[in-house]
């Protein structure tokens, strides 16, 4: 990996825009070989940043989608049961410890993302999303593979890693994680863009959205997300809104009070949200755009 | 610079100079002071990368090392400051730390808490104006009231809080504050196991376990799932109409946090507080201590809705589950918009398992909800229950085992 500049450049070329701290990060993980956290807000990209690192690396991007009750045999391997279990019946009579030697090798073992994500040869991007939305008991153990990038299958022992994979991990903040984990990552909080990135990304992602539509977007929705809102707009949502105004070929944002207005839907999620943004504030809003 | 993607050589360390290892310590020092979790290794890190050129330019040093020591975001927030004073001399706004205890007079309760508790009349007056008189006994009890305490002969649990004159009392009470927190946590822990039923089958284990019976499950093994603990969240009021109240509550909270393996505790008035970390305290002195600091601002009259407003956008995400429930511990005196109270209490609702409110005024003679914020409130509330006296308190222990 380069310097911060090659960074932002390869991630922009990869679709992501990119500030210069995060460039940082990502030159730290390679260089120290750590994690990298990644919190925010939800909607401000943070997934974002695993995929175009795997674009970047021009390598595979796997994904742990964490929940509520996630196990190792989710995450980490699980043996294909069914297979298991005709092979035994197929060498019925047969020698107990040889069968069992048999169905618990490798090629009854199905590998989940956490396993996936050490036996490749190339190192891949591993995603690790939502970490706090996993319990405790899986941050611990998480702990343990990411300090020493190998596990124990009992069956088969212990498996480390070929390559070290780049690992990224996203949090929302709806529980704390713990001190151990954090200090194993290096830590980037992902802020909401400012207006002048913001237009850089809808241009970015956007075929027909021309700068000075972009920018007044970005300024836009900067005004909604001051609003008192439930839901405050996320990138994703700004890029659903400016995709909706580019298809009903909106060039500026003035000449079509009416049809921001009715597309504002794109960007607020609740319906007290929507009662909340009516015709004047988002006429008082289109004000402010320049 | 460039920054090969090699994996870092320790060996460099050496190359620094002594100067900059030893400034390095002091910066590492000044993090640990202001709160930071910086360790050997990531000391170790930031060595290697001075060695690796970073120390050249300030800009990207700065960025390195705030990826390398923050942890959360409030470390993220800060850490450009102290990074700018100690190695740039700049001079650092300072931000709005809370200090001293100048108005923590305001709030007796509080800082009578620890070691006297025997002044129940400081303050009263502002709680009388705003709320319904009973009796007028408490104005004979003062300071001197522990021998007039000890003679009565009423039984301690049907005492109410504010009349509790006796150091001793107040003790006691605290003691089945604390008891009633224990006994909740180990209910709730015994409910939560009874309703898991129908534990799922382990695959492996009894494949393992069959292979000599020819793969037929005969013998099932089953996965044992983990407790789940429930998670309390406690919104105590601080106002001055509660101010008789908020020393025992304080004291319940001190104990459900110490029990709970989650709970979250807030202060409020006209603003709210986030005091678990103070709770935490394990001196219990320390603890009211840091309280009544963060009590601040009590006699502008409780703005319940803006507090609870404040806690569901800012709070809200992190300290709720679905295994949550809230409790709030008010007379639901409100001063602000009582609409706003409503509206905030419907998308509490909306995000916990269970709202309880407590209200010490409840079990007061003639008592009825006219209070404009607690009708407000009452439709979103679970279970609405008074809590002014240590039999309430124990009397709600079968109601919130039941959560």
């Amino acid at each position: 990996m380069k310097t911060r500049d090659h960074i932002t450049q390869a991630l922009g070329n990869a679709g992501y825009i990119a500030d210069g701290e995060l460039a940082t990060a990502i030159s730290l993980m390679q260089l120290l070989r750590r994690p990298l956290l990644l919190e925010g807000e939800a909607g401000v990209g943070k997934t974002e940043v695993a995929k175009a690192l795997a674009a970047v690396h021009a390598t595979e991007l796997i994904r742990l989608q964490c929940y509520e009750g996630l196990d190792q045999s989710a995450a980490l391997y699980e043996w294909n049961y069914q297979r298991q279990l005709l092979s035994i019946q197929a060498h019925r009579g047969a020698d107990a410890d040889a069968v069992e030697d048999r169905i618990f090798s490798e090629k009854y073992l199905l590998e989940r993302p956490l396993l996936a994500a050490i036996r490749r040869d190339r190192p891949p991007v591993l995603l690790i999303d939502e970490i706090d939305r996993a319990d405790d008991e899986f941050e611990a153990f998480l702990l343990e593979l990411l300090s020493d990038f190998q596990v124990s299958i009992p069956e088969l022992g212990t498996i480390k890693a070929t390559a070290i994979p780049h690992v990224v991990l996203t949090s929302n903040g709806t529980r704390e994680l713990s001190d151990a984990l954090r200090r194993r990552c290096l830590y980037h909080y992902v802020d909401y863009p400012d207006v002048e990135r913001e237009a850089r990304i809808i241009m970015a992602r956007i075929d027909g959205a021309g700068a000075s539509l972009a920018l007044q977007i970005a300024r836009m929705v900067e005004g909604v997300r001051k609003e008192e809102l439930r839901k405050v707009p996320g990138v994703a949502e700004t890029l659903d809104w400016a995709t909706a105004l580019v298809g009903l070929d909106v060039k500026d944002l003035h000449d079509a009070p009416e049809t921001v207005h009715e597309t504002l839907m794109c960007l607020l999620k609740t319906q007290e949200d929507k009662a909340r943004v009516t015709r004047e504030v988002s006429e008082r809003l289109l004000g402010k755009v320049a | 610079m460039s920054c090969c993607g090699a994996s870092p050589d320790f060996d460099d360390i050496n190359e620094v100079s002594r100067l900059v290892s030893t400034r390095l310590a002091t910066f590492l020092r000044t993090l640990r002071d202001g709160g930071f979790a910086v360790g050997l290794a990531e000391g170790q890190d930031a060595a290697a990368l001075i060695a690796a050129g970073y120390a050249a330019r300030p800009g990207l040093l700065r960025s390195a090392f705030k990826h390398l020591f923050s942890a959360r975001k409030s470390d993220w927030e800060k850490f450009d400051g102290i990074f700018d004073a100690f190695w740039l001399g700049k001079r650092v706004r300072s931000s709005s730390v809370v200090t001293g205890v100048a108005k923590a007079a305001n709030n007796p309760s509080l800082k009578r808490l620890p070691n006297q508790p025997a002044e129940p009349r400081a303050g009263a007056e502002t709680a009388m104006d705003e709320v319904p008189s009973v009796d007028g006994t408490e104005n004979e009890l003062s300071g001197e009231g522990r021998a007039e305490g000890a003679s009565r002969t009423e039984n301690l649990a049907e005492v109410d809080f504010r009349n509790m004159a006796d150091s001793e009392q107040v003790a006691q009470a605290h003691l089945a504050a604390a008891q009633l927190a224990r006994a909740m946590r180990t209910r709730l822990t015994r409910r939560d196991l009874a309703r898991r039923r129908g534990a799922r089958l382990d695959l492996r284990r009894t494949i393992h376990g069959n292979i000599s019976h020819g793969g037929v499950p005969i013998s099932l093994v089953k996965r044992q799932r983990k407790p789940k603990p429930l998670r309390l969240v406690v919104l105590l009021d601080a106002s001055g109409s509660m101010s008789m109240y908020t020393g025992v509550f304080l004291r319940f909270i001190h104990g459900v946090l110490d029990e709970f393996r989650e709970a979250e505790a807030f202060l409020f008035h006209t603003r709210l507080a986030h005091v678990s970390d103070a709770m935490k305290e394990r001196d219990a002195g320390r603890a009211l201590d840091r309280l009544s600091i963060m009590a601040q601002g009590t006699g502008g009259g409780t703005r319940i809705g803006e507090s609870l407003q404040t806690f569901n956008r800012w709070h809200a995400a992190r300290v709720i589950h679905s295994r949550t429930c809230v409790m709030i511990v008010s007379d639901g005196y409100e001063t602000g918009e009582a609409a706003l109270l409503g509206r905030e209490m419907a998308a509490l609702g909306r995000r916990c398992r269970r709202i309880v409110w407590l209200n010490p005024m409840m079990g007061w003679q003639g008592y009825a909800p006219e209070a404009r914020g607690i009708k407000a409130a009452l439709p979103y509330i679970d279970l609405y229950a008074p809590a002014n006296t240590l039999a309430s308190l124990t009397a709600l222990e079968p109601y919130l085992a039941r959560l």
